[in-house]
This record gives C-alpha cells, sequence and structure tokens, in this order.
C-alpha cells in the first residue's frame, strides 16, 4: 500500500515538460477513437452517392437522322432530359448575331456547338435555376422572349442557343459531354 | 417543480414497490397530475396538448398507411391508388394522414405566433423556445418528404426544386445535390431514402418534444399576464382536472374540424397535380408547395440571386433561435406592451401576405409585394423587437396572478355575483 500511494504521488509531476503518461494515452486515445468513429461513418455518407449501376447507364447514343431540320426533341440521359434542336440557318444566324459581353453568362454560339455541325444544338433539358424543364419542345410550347425555351417555374427565357437572357437563372443550359460517332449519330456521356 | 423529492405515495402495494425501483408513477404525478399550473391560462394555451396528440395520429396512421405503401417509382404512385380503392379504411386512414400533416402546422403556428405573443421565450424560458424552433425545422423536413412518397408530379418537382436549392452551396453545391439524389435526377434511390427519414424523423420529433415538456416543467408555464407564480397556492392550480378538461375540450373543437377537412374537403389543402404520376419529363405549368411552405418560398423568390434566396429562406427559420436575445423588452407579456403588441400584429399579417404571394405566380405585383413583405419580416425581428423593447414604455403590471384573476372576477361579478352567494 504505502509503496503504490508513493509511487503515485511521484508520478505525474515526474514525466519533465508539458504533458504526463497519463495525458497522453488520453490524447492517443481520443485521436484512435475520432479516426475510428470517421472511418464509421464515411460508408453511412457514402451510401447516399450514385452507385455504379447508376453510373453505369452513363453514356446514351442518338440517331439523328429522323430529326428534321427546325425540329426538336428530347431524349433521356441519366434519367434526365436532353434538347435536340435541329436548328434553321435563320435560328444560328440570330443565335450569332447577339452581342456576347451582354449577357449573364457570356458565351459564344460556337463554343456550344461542335465544330462542322452548328445545325445540332445539344444540351441538358434542365433549367439552371432550380431544375424545372423549360417549355420550347413540343410545337405549341411557348419559347419565351429569345424564341428558344421558357422555364415556367420561375420565368427563366433563353434563346435560340440554351443562353440565359433573363430571369432567375444564373447559367446557360448546360451543354452535356458529347461526340459526334458518324453524321448522324451521338453519343451523350 | 421537476428534481425535488416527491410526495407522492402509491395507494397500491404493487405500485409502490415498483414505484420505489423505478419512479414512475410519482413522476406521472407530479408531471401530469399535481403539477402547478397559472390558474390564468387561456385557450391558446392548449395548442401544446393539441399538437402532442397530432404528432401520436400522424405517426399511428404513418405506420399503418406503410404496412400497404411500396416505396418504388415504378409503384409507389399505384400504391397510394392501391390504399385509396382496395386497403379496408384506406381511404380513411390516408386522408386523416394528409390533411392532419396540414392540421399539424396549423397548430404549430398558433404555438409558435402564441409563444410571440405572451413573451413566453424570454428568461428563463430560452432553451424551451429554442427546442421549440428545432421540433419546427424537424416537422419541415418531415412533411416536405411525406409529400414526395405519393409520386405524384407535385412530389416529384417539389422533391426537384427544393433539393436543388443545396445546388446554391458554392463549390460544392453540386455534388451534394447529387449525393442527394443518390444519382442525377430525383430518381429511385431519393425516393427511398425519403422514405426511410420520413419514418424515422418524426421518432426524432417524439424525443425533442420529451425535452421541451422537461424544459418546460422546470420554470413552469408562462401564462398570459407574463409574470411568475410567486405563491403556487394562491396563483396555481393543479395541471388535473383543470388544465386536462380544459385541454380536452380545445381538442375536441379542434379534431371537430380536423374532421370537417378529412370526411369533406379532403383534397382542399392539396394539388390537384399530384394525382399525376410523376413525370421527369414534364414540368407542370405552375408548381407551389404546401399551403404551410408558402412564406417561405415567397421569401425564396423575392431575391434575385439563386444562393441569396436560398439563404434568406433559411435564415427566416435561424432568426428565431436568436429571438429570445433579440427582444430586449423585460416584460413578457404583449399585453401590457402597447406599441409592441401592434407589431406583433402587423407581423402576423406580414406572414399571411407573404403565405399569399408564395402562392401566386413569380411576376408582375406579386414580386414587389413579396419584397416588402420579406424585408419586413426580418426588419420586424431584427430592428423592431430591439428597438421597441428599448424605447417603450410598458404599463403597469398586476402585482401577481391571484390578484389579477380576483379583479378580473370582481369587475366581471358585479352583475354576476347574484348567481354565486354560496363563495
Amino acid at each position: 500500500m504505502t509503496d503504490t500511494t508513493a509511487h503515485q504521488s511521484h508520478d505525474p509531476s515526474s514525466e519533465g515538460d508539458g504533458g504526463t503518461r497519463r495525458d497522453f494515452i488520453y490524447v492517443a486515445t481520443a485521436a484512435f477513437g475520432a479516426v475510428g468513429a470517421a472511418g464509421a461513418v464515411w460508408p453511412l455518407i457514402n451510401q447516399m452517392n450514385p452507385d455504379k449501376s447508376v453510373l453505369a447507364l452513363a453514356s446514351t447514343e442518338v440517331d439523328l437522322s429522323p430529326i428534321e431540320e427546325g425540329q426538336r426533341v428530347t431524349v433521356t440521359w441519366r434519367g434526365k432530359p436532353v434538347f435536340i434542336d435541329h436548328r434553321t440557318a435563320g435560328r444560328i444566324e440570330e443565335a450569332r448575331s447577339v452581342d456576347v459581353a451582354d449577357l449573364p453568362d457570356p458565351q459564344t454560339d460556337a463554343e456550344r456547338v461542335k465544330e462542322g455541325h452548328e445545325a445540332w444544338l445539344v444540351m441538358v433539358g434542365i433549367c439552371t435555376h432550380l431544375g424545372c424543364v423549360p417549355n420550347g419542345q413540343g410545337s405549341g410550347e411557348s419559347r419565351g422572349e429569345y424564341g428558344g425555351w421558357f422555364c415556367p417555374c420561375h420565368g427563366s427565357h433563353y434563346d435560340t442557343s440554351g443562353r440565359i437572357r433573363r430571369g432567375p437563372a444564373p447559367r446557360n443550359l448546360d451543354v452535356p459531354p458529347y461526340e459526334f460517332l458518324d453524321d448522324t449519330t451521338i453519343r451523350i456521356g | 417543480m421537476s428534481g425535488h423529492g416527491s410526495n407522492y405515495v402509491p395507494q397500491n402495494k404493487v405500485a409502490a414497490w415498483v414505484d420505489s425501483r423505478l419512479p414512475i408513477f410519482s413522476l406521472m404525478n407530479d408531471q401530469l397530475n399535481a403539477f402547478p399550473t397559472p390558474k390564468n391560462l387561456n385557450y391558446w394555451y392548449t395548442f401544446g396538448g393539441i399538437l402532442t396528440f397530432m404528432l401520436v395520429v400522424q405517426i399511428i396512421t404513418g405506420v399503418v398507411l406503410v404496412m400497404h405503401y411500396t416505396p418504388h417509382v415504378d409503384y409507389a404512385f399505384a400504391s397510394i391508388e392501391h390504399i385509396m380503392r382496395d386497403v379496408n379504411s384506406g381511404w380513411l386512414l390516408r386522408y386523416i394522414h394528409m390533411n392532419g400533416a396540414s392540421m399539424f402546422f396549423v397548430a404549430v403556428y398558433i404555438h409558435i405566433f402564441r409563444g410571440l405573443y405572451y413573451g413566453s421565450y424570454k428568461e428563463p424560458r430560452e432553451v424551451l423556445w429554442i427546442l421549440g424552433v428545432v421540433i419546427l425545422l424537424l416537422m419541415m423536413a418531415t412533411a416536405f418528404m411525406g409529400y414526395v412518397l405519393p409520386w405524384g408530379q407535385m412530389s416529384f418537382w417539389g422533391a426537384t426544386v427544393i433539393t436543388n436549392l443545396f445546388s446554391a452551396i458554392p463549390l460544392v453545391g453540386e455534388s451534394v445535390v447529387t449525393w442527394l439524389w443518390g444519382g442525377f435526377n430525383v430518381d429511385n434511390p431519393t425516393l427511398n431514402r425519403f422514405f426511410s427519414l420520413h419514418y424515422l424523423l418524426p421518432f426524432a420529433i417524439a424525443g425533442v418534444v420529451v425535452l421541451h415538456i422537461w424544459a418546460l416543467h422546470v420554470p413552469g408555464n408562462n401564462n398570459p399576464l407574463g409574470i411568475d407564480v410567486k405563491d403556487p397556492k394562491q396563483d396555481a392550480v393543479p395541471f388535473h382536472p383543470y388544465y386536462t378538461v380544459k385541454d380536452a375540450f380545445a381538442l375536441v373543437v379542434f379534431v371537430i374540424v380536423f374532421a370537417f377537412f378529412v370526411f369533406y374537403m379532403p383534397n382542399y389543402m392539396g394539388h390537384p397535380d399530384n394525382y399525376v404520376e410523376a413525370n421527369p419529363l414534364v414540368t407542370p405549368a405552375h408548381i407551389v408547395p404546401e399551403w404551410y411552405f408558402l412564406p417561405f418560398y415567397a421569401i425564396l423568390r423575392a431575391v434575385p440571386d439563386k444562393l441569396g434566396g436560398v439563404l434568406l429562406m433559411f435564415g427566416a427559420i435561424a432568426v428565431l433561435f436568436i429571438v429570445p436575445w433579440l427582444d430586449t423588452s423585460k416584460v413578457r407579456s404583449a399585453t401590457f406592451r402597447p406599441i409592441y403588441k401592434q407589431f406583433f400584429w402587423l407581423l402576423v399579417i406580414d406572414c399571411i401576405v407573404l403565405g399569399y404571394v408564395g402562392s401566386r405566380p413569380a411576376e408582375g405585383v406579386w414580386i414587389i409585394i413579396g419584397r416588402i413583405a420579406t424585408a419586413y419580416y426580418f426588419l420586424h425581428f431584427l430592428v423592431i423587437m430591439p428597438l421597441v423593447g428599448l424605447m417603450e414604455t410598458p404599463r403597469p403590471r398586476p402585482k401577481s396572478i391571484a390578484e389579477a384573476v380576483l379583479a378580473k372576477a370582481k369587475s366581471k361579478g358585479e352583475g354576476g355575483a347574484a348567481a354565486q352567494p354560496a363563495e
């Protein structure tokens, strides 16, 4: 008994500058526990991210040959609508004649299409404001004040190049990654 | 009122045996039966009990609805129709659950404005108030996710718009939204996780409600005069039978209104578009949230900037957390605050205006009205509340609850005194 008491009273003060061995054990235990907890929490968070089966559906091939000039069609890619617009020369001209500096999200029409395929405008058909699908694909639908698309949810107007012109949307309609496999086929994704 | 030893002795031997090992009977007696409650509580104070009832109703109807619902994008909409047409009493259970959510919010908004009017958030009830705001947030999350489950057009597009709010977060916004969705769009993973959380959160609410009542029972109830109970024998009455009866009567009246909606206008507070199955390729022409979110929706749309709108909308609730420190007045009840009382009613009107603006399309004059009402909402809490507290001269308050109650009885009793001569 006496031995132990003497030893204990001696121990804490004898470890030199800063901490004692006991402090070290506390900190080491807490740190070990924190790393363990973070490791355990990560799968619980990550399980909510898109899984491999969702990512595997990430590309779609589209045959453009049946789409006539002036026609717009909607296809799906990753569960989202993708607008394909076979533009007329007049509409392309309209899109090119805009002064880019005046746009909320400045982009030239050439940056939004593939070189040599300027007639084809391919965009994700989701308003960049809060995710509604803009009108303008169907024949009777409002195309907004700039002849492109109009989002009915909060009133965003897009032009014939899918660029935001007026309304709360912060960006132009997104152009998905796609490539022309040949003159009449594209792969989106 | 809690923490001191109980004087309660169970009558029955078995109960006494249990109580000495787990003092559950003492606890129930002290908190639900003998609990000293100010004798002047009015009917605005019955909404706590009504809310507890509504939580139980929602949990019970929700648990049985889950026995028939299928959380899958291909079957969810059909399973709701199955509940409505095939399941025995399914229509009744669903209509109770649907309208129950609305009635829950009716009650909670009255309860919150009651607290704002009588200064129930002030010292020493700050934690009680904060727990209440936490419950409000949990209720909003639960209601939002519940609305997604029928997988109608409003479910889908409501979920899309609300989850997209998080894309306004700088840098990580898009990743956060993808994470919430479990994909690149609101889809089956989204429906499944919302279902899971919609089942979980009501029990989290129940847990916070226990803390809320605990925090209430430490200082005891506030009351319409806003003055403390000084002598429990004079100023207070036992909770049972005085307030159990009063709460029960109010509950019956409330349930009559609730039943009216369930049986006669079950879809009045819903939206017809939600009886159209979700279609990710077509957005309905006019998306509106449920009525209880409209004021917040109006605030979101009042700001032309996406991030700004989102921040302001969350700010509208966040500001409630600091109300106990924004109100600088020492006097609790607006009854004795002639200036604050007027601003209180202006706030009520402002919230109703915001709600109406939220239901209109965002164009023309509604944008302007929405902006003014939004500005006023924040002005009320951040400027008017602190300034009025410093500048206003409150009216004199009675010395005690008993004195005020007796004075009121006397002035009323001039004519009616003959009716109660024996007392």
